[in-house]
């Protein structure tokens, strides 16, 4: 016999599975407007506060309340709405393409679209974003056609990415939209180095990295935590805390630290954690980093606390794994449905304004997706060539590459 | 013309680009001020200032993926991987990302970065500071693959990867660093100021990736090699009196096939010999397109000479590493066939 009893493995479990009542009295809100707004030149050491809190600015009521409300006009916000808008509409149209077999694959936002909408308005022309694959709101927001994103989805015969890459990882260097990848964590590391290039220019442009709340377990998110620290690079480094990765909670990847943002000020990096369903909130948290990081102090985490609404994607059902009606006693409610309560309690919307926009907005979305249609789908109508899989592989086609576009007929 | 050995002809080379370009940045660990821990790039960070070379956090995957990063941004990033053992954490980013990312943006975004790093063992290395792990790139489609045998070579060849437009990974053999080896490790080593290939132009000049050189021209067999093994086998080809041609590939992927083809055609009888070990080696794939390529003219079987399918050994350095003796050996062997 030791001293010592034996051994125990700890495997964190969420509160509740399938069958139980959701139950978020755990999760610790702060109220809208108490969290204090630093300067942008604050030191880490100063704001370590900001990390275990989380910054909110719309209230029960739908007013804007506290340091980190203000920075946006009813213009903006009313735009800001009808972006979500649009990304909530052309999800669930995509979400049916897919039942439909028009494509093999989608990944909706449902619940998150205040994240990556609110954040694009933060960064200017030129700025680039590392997305994963929940970040189409930065296309919307930046306008980039839908049409275009369809393609891509349908893998037609005008897809930009000539058919290579699975539905939804879309890439646009003119929108500042990195190429996205399957391989997870490993553009936050790349956004880092964008952002050392754009110091070592000397430019005036940032970047933003993207991760979720369980790729951050993956080691490319501390290496992108090491070299932005160690260089200071201009660089956002979100992570969007949705509470899922697949069936997993997200206390298996965040472990004993309190939350995600608190990772960042170990490496010294000022960290905030924002209401990710409060469009204001994420605005005025990013606008902040932005700021930072443009005035050279540096790079900034955010976390950005929501809830990952639907499936992970349309290959996975949570009623597996969580219970069915936890999103509905999500905390933290539905960006759309608080914008927009906001903008009435302003006096610059109306329910029946919503509405008229909602069928708008399906209408645009349907409008794309018969144009994007036309160029087919994944199993019907126009399709990229065959001579598509060899070209790109490098600048120029090397030989051995070749031989194998002729042996293939091309 | 200068006299110059690997280390300075490699150094030369990114001076010579950094001098040129703006955009090439170098770093790695220990890359900056101390210069590399095998001087490579001694005097750069002095001479280009800190924002162009600089020392990197001890993070393969770190430097690997800021330096994609960079050159998604416009930049050429050149970077060090201090020794090719210690490249796996960064593998997912030059498999995965690097290889792919023109590929999948479809030309909206692109990867023109380097790796270097120092490569093979004959310098009692032990597990992980000897492996040649090229065939875990060559089997990558989107990288290139470069082994240089000698300074001239290593100057030309990496100012030309510096100024590819895609991905590649310059093996540099760390046992040539200093002069040409032929395995025989009991002689005294010559230095490369003795050897004509260490005479290196000082300015810019570059040699085409995907372009062999035939060091030995000879009617009776082709013998295919690259790094280290190149002057094995012209060591061999002497001490056993057999009139082999020996090819040195320079350029793993994409590969002069049509070098190897001519020759082999000529010779009827084919040797391919890396240090690297034997099962899955880029060596099979040579094997391969051999007898896929020169079937009729073959007149006896394929022979590869590798290291052993074991992890790079300490003590038995010598029995490991496929010098001249086997080398010569497998020679015999397939004149006799």
């Amino acid at each position: 016999m030791t001293e010592f009893p034996q051994l125990s493995l700890h495997v964190p479990e969420p509160a509740v599975r399938p069958g139980g009542q959701p139950d978020f009295s755990n999760v610790n809100i702060a109220k809208a407007g108490s969290v204090p707004r630093p300067s942008v030149d604050a030191a880490p050491e100063d704001i370590r506060d900001l990390a275990y809190s989380i910054i909110r600015v719309l209230n029960r009521d739908g007013e804007a309340v506290g340091p980190w409300a203000g920075l946006l006009s009813d213009e903006e916000l009313l735009t800001g709405l009808k972006h979500m808008m649009k990304l909530r509409a052309f999800d669930a149209r995509m979400l049916m393409a897919q039942r439909q077999g028009k494509t093999s694959f989608y990944m909706q936002h449902l619940g998150e679209e205040a994240v990556s909408c609110a954040f694009r308005k933060a960064l200017k022309k030129g700025d680039m974003n590392f997305p994963t694959y929940r970040q189409a709101g930065l296309l919307i927001a930046d306008d980039y056609p839908m049409v275009e994103m369809m393609n891509q989805i349908f893998s037609n015969e005008n897809d930009p990415l000539r058919g290579r890459q699975l539905p939804i990882m879309y890439s646009s260097k003119e929108h500042g939209f990195f190429t996205i990848s399957g391989n997870l964590a490993t553009q936050y590391v790349q956004a880092v180095g964008w952002a050392m290039a754009s110091a070592i220019k000397n430019d005036t442009k940032i970047a933003a990295a993207w991760i979720g709340d369980g790729s951050t377990a993956e080691s490319d998110f501390h290496s992108a935590l090491v070299f932005a620290s160690t260089y200071k690079a201009p660089v956002i480094l979100n992570i969007v805390n949705n509470q899922w990765a697949i069936s997993t909670f997200q206390g298996i990847a965040r472990g004993g630290s309190g939350t995600f943002a608190a990772r960042g000020l170990g490496f010294g990096i000022p960290a905030l954690r924002v209401d990710g369903n409060d469009y204001l909130a994420v605005y005025a948290v990013s606008h902040w980093a932005a700021e930072r990081a443009r005035r050279n102090l540096g790079p900034t985490l955010i976390e950005y606390v929501t809830y990952r609404v639907g499936a992970h994607s349309t290959s996975d059902d949570p009623s597996a794994y969580r219970p069915k009606t936890e999103s509905e006693a999500w905390p933290l409610g539905d960006p759309v449905l608080r914008l927009k309560k906001h903008l009435i309690v302003k006096g610059v919307w109306s329910e029946e304004r919503h509405v008229q926009a909602e069928a708008e907005i399906l209408d645009e979305v349907i409008q794309a997706q018969k144009q994007a249609e036309a160029h087919g789908t994944l199993h019907a109508g126009g399709k990229p060539s065959v001579r598509d899989i060899f070209e790109g592989v490098y600048a120029e086609m090397p030989p051995h590459i070749r031989r194998q576009r002729q042996k293939a007929g091309y | 013309m200068a006299r110059m050995t690997m280390i300075e002809a490699v150094r030369s080379a990114m001076d010579v680009s950094m001098e040129r370009d703006d955009d090439v940045v170098v770093f790695g660990e220990d890359v900056g001020y101390f210069g590399g821990v095998f001087r490579c790039t001694q005097g750069l960070q002095a001479k280009y200032g800190k924002t162009r070379c600089f020392d990197a956090p001890i993070s393969e995957s770190g430097i690997v993926g800021t330096a994609i990063g960079m050159a998604a941004y416009g930049l050429k990033p050149c970077v060090e991987i201090q020794f090719a053992d210690y490249m796996y954490p960064a593998y997912d980013q030059i498999t995965q990302e690097a290889a792919r990312i023109r590929y999948r943006s479809n030309g909206d975004f692109t990867c023109p970065i380097v790796l270097r790093m120092p490569t093979g063992g004959g310098i009692f290395g032990g597990q992980t500071h000897s492996q040649s792990p090229e065939a875990l790139f060559t089997h990558v489609c989107g990288l290139k693959v470069v082994v240089p045998s000698n300074p001239y070579d290593a100057k030309g060849l990496l100012i030309a990867s510096i100024e590819d437009p895609d991905p590649v990974m310059f093996l540099e053999p760390k046992r040539l660093y200093n002069g040409p080896f032929d395995g025989h490790h009991e002689k005294p080593v010559t230095p490369w100021s003795k050897h004509d290939l260490g005479e290196v132009p000082e300015g810019h000049y570059s040699i085409p990736i995907g372009k062999a050189e035939i060091r030995r021209q000879g009617s009776a067999v082709t013998v295919i090699a690259y790094g280290t093994m190149v002057h094995v086998a012209l060591a061999a080809a002497e001490e056993m009196g057999i009139d082999a041609e020996v090819i040195d590939l320079r350029s793993l992927l994409p590969l002069d096939l049509d070098t190897i083809v001519q020759s082999v055609t000529k010779t009827g009888r084919c040797v391919v010999v890396h240090e690297a070990t034997l099962t899955s080696g880029y060596g099979a794939e040579l094997a391969a397109l051999v007898q896929e390529h020169c079937f009729y003219h073959l007149e006896a079987p394929i022979v590869r000479v590798t290291g052993w399918d074991t992890p790079y050994p300490h003590a038995q350095e010598w029995d490991y590493f496929p010098g001249p003796g086997r080398v010569g050996r497998a020679l015999a062997e397939v004149m006799e066939a």
